[in-house]
């Protein structure tokens, strides 16, 4: 069985040699198909560097990194992954609809499929009465859905997040972390999600890789072990408090330790 | 000092409109006959002298319109209309010129940077070179190739055109978000894809508005440009001649700018609405 | 140890090179900074190239064909009769300036007073906006003949005139937007300490406005030199350069007239550089911050 992601000894440079910024050192990690993951750490450690090199958005200047079993750039070619960002990138001038659409022309879908793919991506994350509505219209929330709906219609194996919640408010993020686990459950996707919430990473992931300031390293990777079945309830579960605890600790000493 | 704005449906909106575009014209044959009337009261003669001859009462200007541009020939007004549509067209011709090849200069900077740090300059440059010195030398060449001396005319039109389409072409296809630009890469889309499916539609915005200020200027190029030809039956020509009628009938003069001036707005007007309708329509946020 | 090919590499830079492209050229990521020196030759070199290039093909198509110069004057023709005229066309280009200058600084003064007008009393900036916006619809060129029977054939203010006003508008409208699309949470920050609206002015709009009125003073110095060489043609005094380009053009004689164009350009490039050294010296911040143009 192949690794959804593989790396090893990663690393990336920026900058030519008087200013070179070491942004990720020596990064090993290996992801199972069907895995939710999220990278965690303070800010300017890394880990949207580290998505992008796995989405072929920048290049490694060291090590090995695979995606499922291939270079990231015949993965980006063979369009194995969809990615989210903060922003919901929606282009202001196409529907809701016709935004889902937007990789399903390049990919070259023909127009029937294409429209029934969008409507079916759309009733996914419950927005299936907005499909002729316009981005302005729709809330921060529903933008985000939008573009995860995006993400998901071509079929991705993997899902790439970069802190998607992170312009929302803190109830309609959890709102989202939840439509987000059903999504994951629903369709089996591989995910990489990056954020430097602590309870959400909990919430979301089955292992928590934990990263240190820059120069980024996994200095730590905790799994956990809550129920597949997560809900508010979990929000309050003693050992979902307790691995809130271990992972903050782990990012205390991956600080600590620089 | 932005403050919240009331909604307004189109037809309170072109009400107010109208209502305005009334005041403004009350007050300024207000001002212009209020200065006659003072200044002459006064015998004051600086910066104006008030005379009929020099500033004409504005009910002469507008009747002057009315009355036959020759003996017994058709009404000023007529002729006069006849000949901004005869400047229309050939700013109307510039314009798309001068459009077409904006875009297209603007779509070229954005692929090849080295072609925009190599014509840039030049483009900018261009702007400073006098349009009327090339208006005989174009008028020439055409006539060298037997091009019928308006298509001529058209070409300077489109000299003035093109630089504030090739600026805000440029800027408004690098304005989508780095995030756009990555999503397409995730996409594997080709280059051309990227282009027409998030680097066109975010830069009609900036086009639009450039082709606002083109608009305007066209027309002065394709007044100009038929100055040195001296081709009758455009505005330009007819700008001369009342030019040097000014001592026995002024008030002809003032008539040509006013309808001149209102060509302008036309065109301009026209271009605006087709911004209403292409580009503002879906991405319109509420005021 | 690199587990990517060369090809990958190639392949790698092309995409950031075109991701590059795309934002505002931006040098692409992992490639080393180069110096001073080569970053200056990579900006200009292409240019200068161009221009050279341009130039000996233009001598050499028109000594090929036997084009002669009431067609298509030679580029060797134009140098020579720039040196050759050089009195007459400085002079003539010195009296454009005058009109230029004179029109550029009336109607930017005038744009400047009536801008802070429309900021500070919103019912004027109401009647004036609107009017601005549609005046500067109109072929203003046209005006000329009016201003040349009013102050006079041969005043160099009937020349002015026309110059201030197509100057006047693109200052105005965006000196006043300058002055008011200023973040809502500085004005409130003004008021939280009771400031008066004259001293909200000062700390806040103008500064606020600066860029917008260099940016415009920019497109005005251009327009400004036009304006008055257009202005010309409707009649006035010979010994100027509109009058003069037309003259020589309209006898054939288009070396002379492109050597006038030449000065004409110079003299628009030097007005446009001014700008940019006042730019400098009144917004010191800003040109740091700001992108490669």
């Amino acid at each position: 069985m192949t690794w959804a992601v593989e790396a090893k000894g990663v690393g990336k440079v920026f900058g030519g040699q008087a200013e070179a910024v070491e942004a990720l050192r020596d990064i090993d990690f290996t992801l199972s198909q069907g895995d939710f993951v999220s990278l965690i750490g303070p800010s300017g450690c890394g880990k949207s560097t580290l998505l992008r090199l796995i989405g072929d958005l920048s290049a490694p200047t060291s090590g090995e990194l695979t995606v499922n079993g291939k270079s990231p750039e015949r993965a980006r070619l063979d369009r194995d992954y969809g990615i989210v960002f903060q922003s919901a990138t929606l282009l202001d001038w196409r529907t809701v609809k016709k935004n889902v659409e937007l990789p399903l022309e390049i990919m070259g879908f023909e127009t029937a499929e294409r429209s029934s793919t969008a409507d079916e991506m759309l009733e996914l994350v419950q927005l299936g009465e907005f499909g002729d509505h316009y981005p302005w219209q729709l809330s921060g929330g529903m933008q985000q859905r939008v573009a995860i709906a995006r993400a998901l219609a071509f079929k991705p194996s993997i899902l790439l997040m970069d802190e998607p919640f992170g312009a929302l408010d803190e109830m309609t993020r959890e709102l989202m972390q939840q439509e987000v686990l059903q999504l994951w459950a629903e369709v089996g996707t591989t995910v990489v999600f990056v954020t430097h919430s602590i309870p959400e990473a909990v919430f979301l992931s089955t292992r928590v890789l934990v990263m240190s300031p820059r120069p980024g390293r996994i200095t730590d990777e905790i799994n956990i072990d809550l129920s597949a079945k997560r809900d508010e309830e979990t929000r309050e579960d003693a050992r979902y408090y307790e691995l809130v605890t271990e992972v903050r600790e782990a990012l205390r000493r991956g600080e600590w330790n620089d | 000092m932005s403050q919240e704005a009331p909604k307004r449906t189109t037809r309170q909106k072109a009400a107010r409109g109208g209502l305005s575009i009334l005041t403004l014209v009350v007050a300024f044959v207000l001002l212009w006959e209020g200065y006659k009337f003072i200044w002459t009261a006064l015998e004051w003669t600086w910066p104006v002298r008030p005379d009929n001859r020099t500033m004409p009462h504005t009910w002469d200007i507008i009747g002057a319109l009315f009355q036959p541009a020759q003996r017994n020939g058709p009404l000023l007004l007529w002729v006069e209309l006849k000949a901004a549509l005869f400047t229309l067209r050939e700013a109307f011709l510039g314009f798309l010129i001068g459009a077409v090849v904006g875009f297209g200069l603007g779509v070229l900077f954005v692929r090849s940077s080295t072609s925009e740090r190599a014509f840039m300059p030049y483009v900018v440059g261009s702007q400073t070179v006098p349009i009327i010195a090339i208006a005989p030398m174009v008028v020439v060449w055409g006539g060298r190739i037997s091009l019928p001396q308006w298509i001529s005319v058209s070409i300077i039109a489109a000299y003035l055109t093109f630089f504030p389409v090739v600026i805000n072409t440029l800027r408004g296809l690098r304005s989508p978000e780095p995030t756009s630009m990555e999503l397409m890469r995730s996409y594997a889309s080709s280059r051309n894809e990227v282009l027409w499916k998030v680097q066109v539609p975010a830069a009609m915005p900036y086009i639009f508005t450039a082709l606002k200020v083109s608009a305007a200027a066209s027309v002065i190029g394709a007044i100009v440009g038929e100055l040195p030809a001296g081709l009758r039956g455009g505005l330009g020509s007819d700008l001369l001649q009342f030019a040097q009628q000014f001592t026995s009938a002024p008030q002809k003069l003032f008539a040509l700018v006013l309808i001149a001036g209102l060509a302008g707005i036309a065109f301009v007007g026209l271009v605006t609405y087709a911004e209403h309708r292409f580009v503002d329509a879906r991405r319109r946020q509420p005021t | 140890m690199s587990g990517m090919t060369d090809r990958d590499d190639v392949i790698r830079e092309t995409h950031e090179t075109s991701m590059a492209a795309a934002f505002e050229g931006d040098l692409p990521v992992g490639t080393r900074e180069p110096s001073a020196i080569r970053r200056l030759v990579k900006r200009y070199l292409p240019a200068l190239i161009a221009f050279v290039t341009v130039i000996f093909v233009w001598e050499g198509l028109t000594r090929l064909f036997g084009v002669e110069s009431f067609v298509l004057a030679k580029p060797s023709e134009i140098m020579a009769s720039f040196v050759e005229t050089s009195a007459t066309i400085w002079g003539a280009g010195f009296k454009t300036l005058i009109e230029a200058a004179g029109g550029f600084v009336i109607g930017v003064t005038l744009a400047v007073a009536t801008s802070l007008a429309s900021a500070r009393w919103v019912g004027f900036r109401e009647g004036m906006l609107p009017l601005a916006i549609a005046l500067n619809a109109t072929p203003i060129a046209a005006l000329a003949p009016i201003f040349n029977n009013w102050f006079g054939l041969t005043n160099p203010f009937s020349k002015m005139a026309v110059v201030a006003v197509v100057v006047y508008f693109p200052v105005m409208i965006n000196t006043t937007r300058g002055l008011l699309e200023v973040d809502p949470a500085e004005i409130e920050l003004m008021r939280s300490v009771a400031a008066t609206p004259t001293e909200v002015m000062r700390r806040v709009q103008i500064p606020n406005a600066l860029p917008y009125f260099f940016a415009s003073l920019k497109v005005a110095s251009a327009l400004s030199l036009i304006a008055a060489i257009i202005a010309e043609y409707f009649g006035g005094p010979q010994d100027v350069l509109g009058q003069y380009i037309v003259n020589r053009a309209q006898l054939f004689q288009f070396p002379d007239a492109w050597a006038a164009i030449l000065v004409a350009s110079i003299l628009g490039v030097t007005f446009y550089v001014l700008i940019l050294v006042a730019e400098r010296i009144f917004m010191p911040w800003h040109v740091s911050l700001r992108a490669a143009e």
